[in-house]
């Protein structure tokens, strides 16, 4: 541990030199940016999106990354470090929803503005503020449009869930239920597993449509499965007959979306998320006021079978806006 | 009259009836224990559910099993040698993205997969010279290269999956219909492979070496086999298998995604290891890895259909694994 | 009782020697574990090598084998020089050796065993491009190497590891004699075996000096020492305190020499 914590010092102080001989403009808000890992590209686009921003805002971004998806302990020493720096904000994608308190508890109590982007910590109060997607909403928005693609047809409905035990995955998939009309174990649920990749998922519906082809609605979690449900039914014959309905944004998604693969999915817009965060700590910098509770960055679903009273956009659109 | 004694038993052994002489050389026999558990298994399934034992659930069952098949097989030639890979995945991973950026890119489809199974058999080599040459633990260096090639897939394909358009590079995830069951050509190619190798380990001299080598290394160096060379060789040879690993992963989704396969070395080594072949090298057989790969295969496919959380797939698996190699352990001892 | 004790450090290498050695030295750290030790081997006879722990036989075995290289000194094949530095350097020399720990595969079956490293392979398409080993031939050549040996009923076809502690012993002497050796070098045979299969291994071991073949012989065992050698050479401090001939010996003799407690005698 304390060797990992070394290092990533000297990695901060190295950063940290970078950037000032760089900008020397010490007169810049500097802020801290924690994110959970460059291996999904959700992550990549918020940073990249944070550092932009914040050259227009006349801040500056010290960026450290996790090294896994749940990499909380990484996390923890990234914001000590921030803290030992001196930064004035500090945005932070927690991993965990509880592993990040006492690290973050002693960076407010040094006078640093906290934000949780994407994702909650426990108790909310843990931080300043939360700006985040909706994941429940946008589950809701998901559950609605499936339903409304199925009509008048009996519902037979298939989930393929993210990594289990994570916050959103739990919200998507109550989302998705509550937008859809149904009760955890209802009759209508045919199968359900927990996913980690593509390949996981193109197995579990594969064995999902052989132990019942009738299944005519899908919930995907994220887009590749969505991208892997298609292929599936589609090697069965009943491309079309089947309703798939994803959550993400991710520009390959809005791609099978506008290729007809997937019926919809809900865009969610971490550039949104590192704006609001970057701007957050700009006024706090300037006027000292500060956000609370949790903000919505928004989530829209997308999708070119539209249905009415649910609000949605094209293909084209998300296009414009996927990451 | 300077005779070795004989075992007292061996007199006795004729009296017993051919039936009971099959079954006590069918109890030592390696594949025993695996082969039964595959067999229980699918008794168990197909009671549980009708649509288990179809001829389209049989092909499907094969598609899922496929890759791990594929990578099980180098894992059993590097466990042979008393070793253990634990960069497989993320030696396989790395040629998916290299062949899908590549072919993207723009070069001819078959040169990308030339490329790719050219890195993954140098990448496996490597690892061999490390565990050969310089001397090092097997488990370290699959476990650093397994590190660091991780690091380089993401950073390759920008943390992005990387969609292949149909073509040479997903040929064997196409395939032929027969009698209405989906037959991809990723099918004979693994049964293939696998027989291959049941070839060379059985009946060439090379396939003795890798046994003396895991077995007894000093015995096998008095004797004149050039150890580090077999050592070398068997890393290469599983960096090719991995390489056709990857051909078929790309037949089976065509994409190739950074984030795959990240379980897939523990996978292999349980393969391995409920096909009967010894952890410690030296012992065991190819087809019993291929048991072992469709063991972990059927029990996916068959609690799914069973309608059973997959998290029992876990526990099952795991209870199978000390099962299995208490059974084999308990045959070789009274057999001995 | 006529012993030939080495006053000279080096003599000369008499005819009929086949394998010989001059003033080896060899020290691990501060530890001498030759000081000038000779040795030589007769055509046709057994000769037993014994001296007490940390008198250096291991050493000396290994230096004559190529398994460690001597500080200085010399070795002599055939009263030729040679430079011995890796085990399978003796092979092609017509000497075979048995190490204590059998150093047998004991996954593998006694024809794989006998046939490690040098297989035979289908003079056939099948040999040729399938690389197939031919198994017959070579249990052929098992089989009467075997039989020429006296252990003709011992299973061509089980993991050796199944083979009882003598039957696999006799698998490593053959192994060692197989291909043609001159030499036979047998590192502490009977250590691990039961009264019965010492007996078998003992009457292997005069059959294989019957048939021509010098045998160099480790043991702890004097008085089966003093049954089956021929001479007797006594290793102490790191060199040759004595040849001895077991029919004009004791063992209290022997003991004597090994221990030095009867240097001055006869």
């Amino acid at each position: 541990m304390r060797l990992k914590f070394n290092a990533s010092s000297l990695a901060l102080v190295a950063i940290a030199m970078l950037s000032t001989s760089a900008f020397a403009a010490d007169d810049a808000v500097k802020i801290g940016l924690v994110t959970r890992t460059d291996s999904n590209p959700f992550f990549v686009k918020l940073r990249e999106d944070a550092q932009a921003y914040a050259k227009t805002a006349g801040a500056e971004i010290v960026a450290i990354t996790g090294k896994t998806h749940d990499d909380a302990a990484g996390q923890v020493a990234a914001i000590e470090d921030l803290t030992a720096l001196g930064v004035k904000g500090i945005l932070v994608t927690p991993s965990d929803a509880e592993a990040l308190n006492d690290a973050i508890a002693k960076a407010r109590a040094a006078g640093i503005l906290v934000i949780a982007l994407d994702g909650r910590v426990s108790p909310d109060s843990a931080v300043d503020a939360t700006f985040a997607t909706d994941n429940l909403q946008a589950g809701v928005l998901q559950g609605q449009w499936v339903r409304a693609a199925l009509g008048d047809t009996a519902p037979r409905v298939a989930l393929v869930d993210g990594t289990r035990g994570t916050v959103s995955t739990r919200e998507r998939h109550d989302g998705f239920l509550k937008g859809f009309g149904l009760q955890e174990g209802a009759p209508e649920i045919i199968a359900q597993q927990n996913i980690s990749n593509q390949a996981e998922a193109q197995t579990a519906l594969e064995n999902f449509f052989q132990k019942d082809p009738t299944i005519n609605a899908v919930y995907t979690v994220y887009e590749p499965a969505a991208v892997s449900a298609h292929a599936v039914t589609s090697a069965l014959g009943l491309a079309g007959k089947v309703a798939i309905g994803s959550i993400d944004g991710s520009c390959d998604g809005i791609k099978a979306v506008a290729d007809g693969q997937v019926g919809a999915t809900v865009v969610q817009f971490p550039g949104k998320m590192a704006e609001l965060g970057v701007q957050a700590i700009v006024d706090y910098a300037k006027t000292g006021t500060k956000p609370s509770g949790f903000i919505d960055s928004g989530a829209v679903l997308v999708t070119d079978k539209p249905f009415e009273g649910i609000a949605s956009q094209n293909s084209a659109w998300g296009l414009k806006n996927c990451w | 009259m300077l005779v070795v004694p004989a075992r007292p038993d061996v007199a006795a052994k004729a009296d017993e009836s051919r039936l009971a002489a099959w079954g006590k050389s069918l109890r030592g026999h390696p594949l025993v224990g695996p082969a039964l558990a595959l067999l229980l298994l699918i008794i168990v399934f197909s009671f549980a559910s009708d649509r288990f034992l179809t001829a389209t659930n049989v092909s499907l069952v094969l598609q899922q099993t496929l890759v791990l098949g594929m990578l099980a097989l180098g894992q059993t030639l590097i466990i042979l040698t008393a070793g253990v890979d634990l960069a497989l995945g993320a030696i396989t991973v790395l040629a998916t993205i290299l062949a899908a950026k590549l072919a993207v890119g723009g070069v001819p489809e078959e040169l990308a997969l030339l490329l790719a199974v050219t890195l993954a058999i140098t990448a496996s080599t490597l690892n061999g010279w490390l565990v050969a040459k310089v001397r090092l633990p097997p488990f370290i260096v699959t476990l650093g290269a397994f590190t660091v090639l991780t690091a380089v897939s993401y950073l390759l394909s920008g943390s992005r999956s990387q969609t292949i358009p149909k073509g040479f590079l997903t040929l064997l995830g196409q395939g032929v219909s027969i009698g209405g069951v989906f037959v991809s050509w990723g099918i004979p190619t693994l049964l293939a492979a696998y027989a291959l190798f049941a070839h060379i380990l059985g009946n060439t001299a090379w396939g003795k070496h890798i046994y003396a080598v895991g077995d007894n290394p000093d015995a096998a160096r008095v004797a004149g086999v050039r150890v580090e060379r077999t050592l070398i060789g068997v890393y290469a040879v599983a960096g090719l298998l991995y390489g056709v690993g990857a051909w078929l992963s790309l037949g089976r989704i065509p994409s190739a995604d950074p984030n795959a396969m990240a379980n897939i070395a523990l996978q292999s080594i349980t393969a391995v290891v409920l096909g009967g072949t010894s952890f410690f090298g030296g012992r065991g057989k190819v087809l019993g890895t291929l048991i072992g790969a469709l063991i972990v295969g059927v029990l996916r496919n068959g609690l799914t259909l069973a309608g059973i959380d997959s998290l029992f797939q876990d526990i099952i698996t795991g209870i199978l694994i000390v099962a299995t190699v208490s059974l084999d352990q308990y045959s070789r001892r009274r057999s001995t | 009782m006529s012993r030939e004790i080495d006053m000279t450090s080096s003599p000369a290498i008499p005819a009929g020697t086949i394998l010989a050695a001059r003033a080896l030295t060899k020290t691990y750290g501060a530890v001498e574990a030759m000081r000038g030790a000779d040795f030589d081997l007769r055509q046709g006879e057994i000769l037993a090598v014994v001296g007490d722990n940390g008198a250096g036989k291991s050493t000396l075995i290994k230096s004559l084998t190529g398994a460690t290289v001597p500080d200085s000194g010399q070795i002599y094949i055939d009263g030729i020089p040679v430079r011995l530095t890796d085990p399978t350097q003796i092979l092609g020399a017509g000497i075979g050796v048995v190490h204590q720990d059998l150093a047998l595969s004991g996954e593998l079956d006694l024809v794989s065993n006998l046939f490690l490293g040098r297989e035979i392979r289908k003079p056939s398409f099948s040999g040729r491009v399938l690389r197939t080993l031919d198994r017959a031939a070579m249990a052929n050549v098992a089989g009467e190497q075997l039989a020429r040996l006296g252990l003709g009923n011992v299973s061509l076809t089980t993991p050796v590891r199944k083979l009882s502690g003598g039957q696999r012993q006799a698998v490593a002497i053959a192994r060692g004699m197989a291909f043609g050796a001159r030499v036979l070098v047998l590192d502490e045979p009977t250590a691990a075996l039961g009264v019965r299969e010492t007996a078998v291994v003992i009457d292997l071991i005069r059959r294989i000096r019957d048939n021509g073949v010098s045998v160099a012989l480790i043991s702890h065992n004097l008085p089966q020492v003093l049954e089956i050698a021929d001479r007797i050479h006594i290793h102490r401090h790191g060199r040759r305190a004595a040849v001895v001939a077991p029919a004009e010996t004791t063992l209290r003799e022997v003991v004597g020499v090994m221990t030095g407690i009867d240097e001055i005698a006869a």
